[in-house]
């Protein structure tokens, strides 16, 4: 379809979060939608989908107008979002996730389960996905149902397909598959409006691109006459020089070592030592044991066979108290889930792993808590509109400084990150950047899980590749992205 | 500012609501604003205020205690069989305390070492203790418990014309919500119910909080059964029966959301009040005992609504 949306405007209370926007998709693109967190994408989106209205502005589909006022309206123009979150039901089949809501009915108005999995076979297949549609949707990986995903999309005659992130968690295998449906779909007429902060993706797959910024149009040029430089700078409004900060780190002495470690089927016979200062990136494809692993390291499911070294002690992890007490510190993969108390007070939210440290006889004193966040969330530079504002009402960037803050509050000796800037956007990145350099320029031992292999390979001063659980290398330097692929795909 | 704002609302609805309903009443009853009756309502709602302060630790950490009924009534069994026997009161009713935590505890560790559901737990002890009741008394009330002076005192008693057992529930109230506010304690109360598994990668025990705040619960069922036990000066086999509702609602209408994390225990004490003012005036104005059981529930309701819509 071609759909063109015109001088969007939209407030929220007296705050305008879009102004005069533009955004014009062709049949058969895939159009890149970008801007920093905040730039008003995710409300355009939803200005699209009928989940909010906009103040002013109109959107065309093929030429002519028409009004999206609620969901239903979205869906009978034939446009669908695909939200970062998938909605699939998990105790649900693949068929009836599929089917949700519009179920094919026998003639005694029972569903028609035959023809509904016939349908949904029949549609999977169209994706290059052989599955079977009794299987239970909570038992396929992230890739699988991100397919599915489109599959209900496609039962639903989208012809304009939103996707909000939908790589994020996907591996580079399935990230690949994934471009190829969309590349058949694309051929068939289908168009895409593709959301991502991975912005080399937009180059590999889309045709087009917009730019936001403060919630307005910056302007849209076709992806062949720009380079990633200029995208970058559209989007932030500034050239930033490079992307990474010029290493000032310097590795020392071990600090910790790990021999043979294992846990269940997550992982095995794991070695390798950090030293004092040092970046050391993990790296491996989704589903390759590496959250397995550090998490292990720090308590949380502790690992079951090995050693684990300090300072060349033996020493035993089997809880986060211990590891916290150890000196170490884990910044989780999905901080929403299980990193940030979002309803709560940036305040709780730093102050949560040291609260004994800030109490006499277990009573808080008044205002330690206020000074030790305040100042944990001055030295990031967190940006929030005060220190009681919930963690919720941040931006992605903002909320990843504020779980930085709580545990570089607490001067750990050993800082396990993982995905450290998953869901960022391009500025706060760099500063985040900046902030695991200068970490390990004072002396802190850093472990950094990360999928974005620019970015391993930007920070990392060694790289440890999973896979299948296992150790399959460790680089120790002038590793390259196609170095790191190989030893993680095992080709 | 606007965060501001709506916090100060939602601290504040409770408290408006309860003072509009007092001020309704007080227009339609000249008996209302009396000292004597608004000492009445302090004694009368002392008992559900009391297991609503309990109650609200464990809606903070997004469980429920079905059980505190049941507690309430096996706790003032075994006070009233410890009197009876000649034990004094200044040890049976730290030993009924005592006593309350210990059941209130069993749930709280079921729950958290097994990981079932608080609900399911709870009224499977609420059943048990209850059951334990009618074995330890053989469905009779046990009377004759003598002339104690601290026991006679906190359900009888006045200090300065205000009840004993009103100040025993205030009192609660002003400790909880110091210990929720201002110690590492509440603070761990509050992050595991807003998120367990934040709270654990933050390093809290959270298995340990978890199964203290049904000991906390526990407590203060046994405090409401040591002021009821005074009150009736027996105890009764059926106690307590359904308390747990009127301390769940008490404890949302003051503001506490069920799925944990968000309360204050100053809402719970206007909560209880609501529903004390409530039957109070509803008593004053004549209205049927069958009626108010209606109207109450449309109070529920209603306060739900409008805390839903901030």
């Amino acid at each position: 379809m071609n759909l063109e949306m015109r001088g969007i405007h939209k407030s929220f209370g007296t705050i305008p979060v879009l102004k005069n926007m533009n955004l014009e998709v062709r049949e058969g693109e895939i159009h890149a939608l970008v801007g920093e967190n905040g730039a008003g994408k995710s409300t355009l989106m939803r200005i699209l989908g009928g989940v909010i209205s906009k103040d002013a502005g109109e959107i065309l589909v093929d030429g002519r107008p028409i009004e999206i006022s609620k969901v239903r309206d979205a869906e009978r123009a034939g446009i669908s979002i695909i939200h970062q979150e998938l909605s699939v039901l998990p105790n649900m089949t693949v068929a009836e996730n599929i089917f949700l809501g519009m179920e094919p009915r026998t003639r005694l108005g029972l569903v028609d389960s035959k023809a509904m999995r016939r349908a949904a076979a029949e549609t999977l297949g169209r994706l290059g996905l052989g599955l079977e549609p009794r299987v239970r949707a909570g038992d396929l990986g992230v890739g699988q149902l991100q397919l599915v995903e489109i599959a209900k999309a496609l039962i639903r005659k989208a012809r304009l397909i939103v996707m909000d992130e939908p790589t994020s968690a996907l591996s580079e295998r399935e990230t690949k598959r994934l471009f190829e449906v969309m590349r058949a779909l694309k051929a068939e007429g289908v168009s895409f409006v593709y959301i991502s902060h991975r912005l080399e993706e937009l180059f590999a797959i889309c045709d087009r691109l917009t730019v936001l910024r403060d919630g307005e149009y910056v302007g849209s040029a076709s992806i062949r006459e720009l380079s990633l430089e200029r995208v970058v700078a559209m989007m932030v409004g500034r050239e930033i020089g490079d992307r990474f900060p010029v290493k000032t780190n310097r590795p020392g002495g071990v600090v910790l070592e790990v021999r043979d470690l294992g846990r269940g089927r997550d992982f095995k016979g794991i070695s390798f030592s950090l030293r004092r200062g040092e970046i050391l990136g993990v790296a491996g494809l989704m589903g390759a044991g590496r959250t397995e692993l550090v998490r292990a390291l720090f308590g949380a499911e502790p690992a079951e066979r090995g050693n684990i070294l300090l300072d060349g002690q033996e020493v035993r992890i089997r809880s986060p108290q211990e590891a916290m007490a150890l000196g170490l510190a884990l910044v989780t993969e999905e901080r929403k889930v299980d990193g940030l108390f979002l309803p709560f007070g940036v305040d709780f939210n730093i102050g949560s792993a040291s609260f004994p440290s800030l109490a006499t006889l277990g009573v808080l004193s008044p205002g330690k808590l206020e000074a030790f966040a305040g100042k944990a969330a001055e030295a990031l530079r967190v940006k929030t509109p005060s220190l009681a504002s919930p963690a919720a009402s941040l931006s992605g960037g903002n909320q990843q400084k504020v779980v930085l803050a709580r545990w570089l509050a607490r001067e750990p000796r050993v800082l396990v990150l993982d995905e450290p800037t998953r869901g960022v956007d391009v500025g706060a990145k760099r500063e985040i950047y900046e902030i695991i350099d200068r970490l390990a320029a004072r002396g802190v031992a850093v472990l950094m899980v990360s999928s974005e292999l620019p970015e391993i390979i930007g920070m990392s001063d060694r790289v440890l590749v999973m896979r299948n659980g296992k150790n399959a290398g460790l680089l120790e330097s002038g590793f390259t992205q196609e170095q790191i692929m190989s030893l993680a795909t095992g080709v | 500012m606007k965060i501001r704002f709506g916090k100060l609302v939602s601290r504040l609805g409770p408290l408006l609501g309860l003072l509009i309903l007092s001020a309704l009443l007080a227009a339609l009853s000249p008996d209302f604003l009396t000292v004597s009756n608004l000492m009445n309502i302090l004694n009368q709602v002392s008992l559900n205020g009391l297991v609503a302060v309990g109650m609200t630790f464990v809606i903070l950490t997004g469980g429920i205690d079905l059980s505190v009924g049941s507690i309430l009534a096996l706790t003032a069994a075994l006070l009233a069989a410890m009197l009876k026997a000649g034990i004094p009161d200044f040890l049976a009713i730290p030993a009924t305390i005592l006593l309350g935590l210990a059941l209130g505890m069993a749930s709280g560790v079921a729950i958290s070492i097994f990981r079932l559901q608080p609900f399911i737990v709870t009224m499977a002890f609420m059943t048990i203790y209850r059951g334990a009741t009618f074995v330890f008394t053989q469905g009779r009330p046990i009377t004759g418990l003598g002339n104690r002076r601290i026991f006679a005192a906190l359900g009888r008693g006045e200090l300065g014309g205000v009840p004993w057992s009103g100040l025993v529930f205030l009192a609660g109230i002003g400790i909880t919500a110091f210990v929720l506010a201002r110690t590492v304690y509440g603070k761990y109360v509050y992050a595991v119910g807003g998120n367990p598994e934040a709270a654990r990668l933050s390093g809290l025990a959270v298995r340990k909080i978890t199964a203290s705040v049904y000991a906390v619960s526990g407590i203060f069922a046994a405090l409401a059964g040591i002021v009821l036990t005074s009150r009736l000066d027996s105890a009764q086999p059926l106690a307590g029966n359904g308390y747990e509702l009127d301390a769940i609602a008490a404890v949302v209408l003051g503001g506490t959301s069920l799925s944990g994390g968000k309360g204050f225990m100053l809402g719970t004490l206007i909560g209880a009040f609501i529903i004390g003012v409530l039957n109070n005036g509803l008593n004053l104005l004549e209205v049927s005992s069958f009626y108010q059981q209606i109207v109450k529930g449309g109070v529920i309701l209603l306060a739900v609504l409008l805390d839903r819509r901030k």
